[in-house]
Parts: C-alpha cells; sequence; structure tokens
C-alpha cells in the first residue's frame, strides 16, 4: 500500500500481515489493520472470508501462521495470558451453559475472570439489568430465546469491564428488537471509551455502529473507510423496477440517466443504487412518470455484501 | 493475599502474584468443577442413565445367569460385585468425554480460552466433577449390591479400599477420555468411540466371569490389561487374603494411565489454538 496513514494515538489493536491456513485452506492471507483506541471497527465479510479467524487469533483463542497481532500493545501470540486480561471476547454462538442460570453463568464467567468473588456477583446483576436480563436472571438460560441468550453471552463479555471487546457477528440470527437493544448496547460501550471490534455480514449494522469498516475478502482487505465513504460507494439503498417490455426498461434507463443517476439494465429489469435512502424511490418515480409507461413491479432492499462484492471486483466495468 | 480490591473494576484485571498463581489455578478448577456438577444434577437423566446400566448387569448376572455361572470358593454375588464397581467406574469415564466435546461444540471451551483463567481448570475441573460423579454412581451400586446379597468378606475397610481403587482408576480413564473428547466436536460421536475401548476391556476382563473359560489368547490379554487389574485388587481387598501385590499392580496402572492421558490431554488443549 502506498503511504501509511497518520495516526493521532497508538492504536488499541494492530494486526500486520496476519496469515492461517487450516491444512490447504488459507483463511488469512496477510491482514493488517489497526483500531485507534476508544474506536469501533467494523470487520464486513462474507461468510467464509476469515472473521471470525481474525477474531480468534486476536482474542488469544488461536494463533497465527505468520504475522504479528497487538491488544494495548501486548502481543498475542508472545503474551496470551497478559492479553486475556483486556479483552472480551463474545463468539459467534453464544457461549453460555444452559443448565446454569444467567446469573450463575455470568458469576462464574466473573470468577474465572479474577475479579473476585463478591464483585462478580454485584457485576453480574448489573449486568443482568444493563442487558434486561434482570426477570430471567435466575432462570436456565435452556429456557432462554436466542436473543436472550445472545445478550448474556455479550454480557459475560464484559465482566472484567475489559477495554478492548470482540464481538463475533454478535447480532446473527436475532430478531430485530433483540439487534437494536444490542446496538444501543455496543453505543454505550463505545461512548464510555471501549476499544470494540465487531464482525458483521450486514453492511447496515456496520453502517450504524462502526467509525471506520474494513471490508475482507478471501482473508485480505478488500477496502476500508468510514461508513459514510462506503456508503457513498455502493449506495444504501438498492431498488429494482421491473417492466413491460424490454424497449420500456431502456427508456427508462435513460431517462433515470439523464437525471444522475447509474441504472444498470438486465432484461425488463432496472436497478437503481441511492445513498438518499428509500425516499429516493418517490424520486425516481417521479421522474419516470409520463415519460415511460409505469413500471409493473418496484422492490427496495439494502445492498447486500454482494451488492458490495460485485462492485469491488467489476469496479467500472459493465455487467452485462 | 490478593491484589483483587473491592473498588471498581476500572479497567484491567489485577495482575495474579506468581505466589498466587497455585491457588488461582485451583479456585478455578473448584469453579469449573462446580459449574459440571450443577449441570450434572440438572440433566439427571444422564446420571440415571449412568446408574441404570450397572443395575441392570447386577440383576442380569446376580438372577439371569448367575444360577449358571460357578466360581469356586465364593458366592457368585460377592464375585460379581467388585466386577460392577470396575465396571460402573470404567463405563462412568466415558462422561468425560461427552462433557468436553459438547462443551467444545458451544463454544465454551474457546470461550474459556480467552479468559485470564489457569488453563489446567478447564481439564482438572471436569476430571475433578467426573471423579465426583463415579462416587456418586458407586455408592449408589453398592447399595444395589446389598439389596442383592453383596456382602464384604474382609468387612468396610476392605470394601472402602477397593471403591477408592476403583474410583481412581476411573479418574486416571477420565484424563484419557478428556483427550479424546478435546478432538471430537460432537458428544455422540465422542461416546460412539469410547464405548467400544471399554466394553472391550471390561468383557474380556474377569469382571463377571473367571479368564480361566477364556481361550488361551483372549487370556493373555484380559489378563493384561487395566481393567482386569482393577477386578483382581478389588476382589482381593473385599474377597479377603493378600491383596498388596494386586494393588500395586492396579495402581501403577492407573498412575501410569494417569500421567500419560494427563499430556495427551493437556496437549489437546494447547493444540485447540493451533
Amino acid at each position: 500500500m502506498e503511504g501509511r496513514e497518520t495516526v493521532m494515538s497508538d492504536p488499541a489493536i494492530e494486526a500486520d500481515g496476519l496469515s492461517k491456513s487450516f491444512g490447504e485452506v488459507v483463511a488469512l492471507d496477510g491482514l493488517s489493520f489497526r483500531v485507534p483506541a476508544g474506536s469501533v471497527l467494523g470487520l464486513l465479510g462474507p461468510n467464509g472470508s476469515g472473521k471470525t479467524t481474525t477474531v480468534s487469533i486476536l482474542s488469544t483463542a488461536l494463533r497465527q501462521d505468520g504475522g504479528r497481532a497487538t491488544v494495548l500493545g501486548l502481543d498475542v501470540a508472545a503474551d496470551p495470558a497478559r492479553v486475556r486480561r483486556v479483552i472480551g471476547f463474545a463468539g459467534q454462538f453464544a457461549a453460555v451453559d444452559p443448565n446454569l442460570t444467567g446469573r450463575e453463568n455470568l458469576t462464574l464467567i466473573g470468577r474465572l475472570s479474577r475479579v473476585g468473588r463478591r464483585q462478580a456477583r454485584a457485576r453480574a446483576d448489573e449486568l443482568l439489568d444493563g442487558f434486561g436480563l434482570s426477570a430471567a436472571a435466575g432462570r436456565l438460560v435452556r429456557t432462554y430465546s436466542g436473543g436472550m441468550r445472545r445478550r448474556l453471552d455479550v454480557a459475560a463479555a464484559l465482566l472484567h469491564r475489559p477495554p478492548v471487546l470482540f464481538l463475533d457477528e454478535p447480532t446473527t440470527g436475532l430478531d430485530p428488537e433483540s439487534r437494536f437493544a444490542l446496538w444501543d448496547s455496543v453505543r454505550d460501550l463505545a461512548r464510555s471509551g471501549t476499544t470494540v471490534l465487531l464482525t458483521t455480514q450486514y453492511l447496515e449494522e456496520a453502517d450504524a455502529l462502526a467509525d471506520q469498516v474494513v471490508i475482507i475478502a478471501s482473508g485480505r482487505v478488500a477496502d476500508t473507510g468510514t461508513p459514510a465513504e462506503l456508503k457513498a460507494r455502493f449506495g444504501t439503498v438498492v431498488f429494482y423496477l421491473g417492466f413491460g417490455t424490454p424497449a420500456d426498461a431502456e427508456t427508462a434507463s435513460l431517462v433515470l440517466a439523464a437525471e444522475g443517476y447509474r441504472p444498470e439494465r438486465a432484461g425488463t429489469g432496472l436497478k437503481v443504487r441511492s445513498d438518499s435512502g428509500s425516499g429516493a424511490v418517490t424520486a425516481v418515480l417521479r421522474a419516470l412518470a409520463g415519460r415511460v409507461p409505469d413500471p409493473v413491479s418496484v422492490s427496495v432492499r439494502e445492498p447486500t455484501l454482494d451488492d458490495v462484492f460485485l462492485t469491488l471486483t467489476t469496479q467500472g466495468g459493465k455487467a452485462a | 493475599m490478593s491484589t483483587i480490591t473491592l473498588a471498581p473494576a476500572q479497567s484491567l484485571v489485577a495482575r495474579q502474584p506468581v505466589t498466587g498463581r497455585v491457588a488461582a489455578a485451583f479456585s478455578d478448577t473448584i469453579d469449573v468443577a462446580g459449574r459440571n456438577l450443577r449441570t450434572l444434577l440438572r440433566t439427571p437423566q444422564a446420571l440415571i442413565f449412568a446408574t441404570i446400566q450397572p443395575i441392570i448387569f447386577v440383576l442380569l448376572f446376580r438372577y439371569a445367569f448367575g444360577g449358571a455361572i460357578r466360581v469356586p470358593g465364593v458366592d457368585y454375588v460377592d464375585y460379581l460385585m467388585p466386577g460392577v464397581f470396575a465396571q460402573t467406574v470404567a463405563f462412568g469415564a466415558i462422561g468425560t468425554a461427552v462433557g468436553l466435546s459438547a462443551d467444545l461444540r458451544s463454544g465454551i471451551l474457546v470461550r474459556f480460552r480467552t479468559l485470564p483463567m489457569a488453563r489446567i481448570a478447564v481439564l482438572g475441573g471436569r476430571t475433578l466433577a467426573d471423579l465426583a460423579r463415579n462416587l456418586l454412581v458407586v455408592a449408589v451400586m453398592v447399595g444395589v449390591g446389598f439389596a442383592a446379597g453383596f456382602r464384604s468378606a474382609n468387612g468396610a475397610a476392605g470394601l472402602l479400599a477397593a471403591l477408592a481403587l476403583g474410583v481412581a482408576f476411573g479418574y486416571a480413564v477420565s484424563w484419557g477420555f478428556a483427550a479424546l473428547g478435546l478432538r471430537v466436536s460432537d458428544p455422540e460421536a465422542a461416546q460412539a468411540a469410547a464405548v467400544p475401548v471399554v466394553f472391550l476391556l471390561v468383557f474380556t476382563s474377569a469382571a463377571f466371569v473367571p479368564s480361566t473359560a477364556m481361550p488361551g489368547w483372549l487370556q493373555a490379554f484380559g489378563t493384561h490389561q487395566p481393567v482386569n487389574a482393577l477386578v483382581t485388587a478389588e476382589r482381593a481387598l473385599i474377597l479377603g487374603g493378600p491383596a498388596a501385590h494386586d494393588v500395586l499392580i492396579s495402581l501403577a496402572w492407573s498412575g501410569g494411565m494417569l500421567v500419560v492421558f494427563a499430556l495427551l490431554a493437556a496437549r489437546g488443549y494447547a493444540r485447540m489454538g493451533r
């Protein structure tokens, strides 16, 4: 890469040329990034891109084959014991014991995190309250919903007030309500100065939480930027217009291009990206009104990682 | 002298002084064992199934086959029960493999790896809890044995010594199954891998019938393996007579297995992160 960005403060997390293979499968292939202290980094990538491997290495659960990683200046491979004192980790699957109660789970993790018996109990109650689990604190976790387990799992990662927190796909499989509640918790943590590295498959989630986003593909950094920069590049919504004939679609495409959009036509369908939210649909339809027969179908969705990667890999080139 | 105070845990966990490491490792082990025992008590099915199998064996061999088995100089039930005690601890040890592979699958082991806890506590706590479970099941089996007419000719001391020997054996084997459980992230697969091994050792030993009735090649194997050494020693302790030699052989097996298996398990745990 050309020219290093100037770093104001020491990074809380730094990965430098990390590589890791599992047999023949290359999971990480020279991954480098840094997370400034007190910021939230979103590690965005599809399944199999190396997100979990990265987080596992940084949280000392896994050892890299090559490269170096530090957390608060501590080398994760050379000094894992000290790294463990400053990190919290919540993996991809809620790693809580179904046969313990919520409170028992937290006090156990607290004891094993060496915060002392009395403090572990106090902290457990504080976190149960903070994550809306007070009412269920005395129930066995096997009776919890998926969302509750997940919140408990994240709470467990916070027990010893770690200054650096790793969250691996914290909202995968959660209902929207639990998802937003968890987002709020992450924001609160960031406000209190915790450095957070979270992985996600959702652009929207990275947008909502991260100060900086690193997109990884095949174990390498594919792109990086602030959510605003990425949004400008990939749009925040994608909508599809279906027309009766390819000719109508082509006309609509020309009309929209003249209005400053960048539509992509495929057969009778038109795909339009916008970074001004789903409200742009109205503007687009208004531009078309009277000039083209009304579209027979309209659908709107957020850009998926597939869209992002298509854009990243076809940069400039038109998909036929 | 703990450096952990009641002040708000501002950020970092206090650094453990070297002198406190052993105490901390012990405390972590107890915490993990406590968690495993709680889990055990809250899934009583597992405990019940662990008890049912040896009970069925007592009933089968005491009442169904027992009439046809003749062991000179001793009531068959008194011959049988030491074998059942050995069978109980040997099969009981399989629980270690099942429990650890369940923890591996659930992701709890990964979480444990990222905590500032003593690493030995994961395995130490698991095997300790399984030792407690084995004690419980063995106690039940003693009750069942008494109900079926079993008496220890050598008195309570002989019986307790025999049971202690058995539980020590179970503890050593637990470490072997811990090594297995760490390599199989599927509890059913771990169980399927462990059962045939235990089955083979228990049924080629003299646990239920004297080895003298076996063909020579089988006898050669059956009498030179750890379950048979345990059965022989337990029987000597319970029935009376010179026991020191047999006890030493069984202890040597258990001690040797403990060292080898603990090293294998510790290495398996360390390799999880490779």
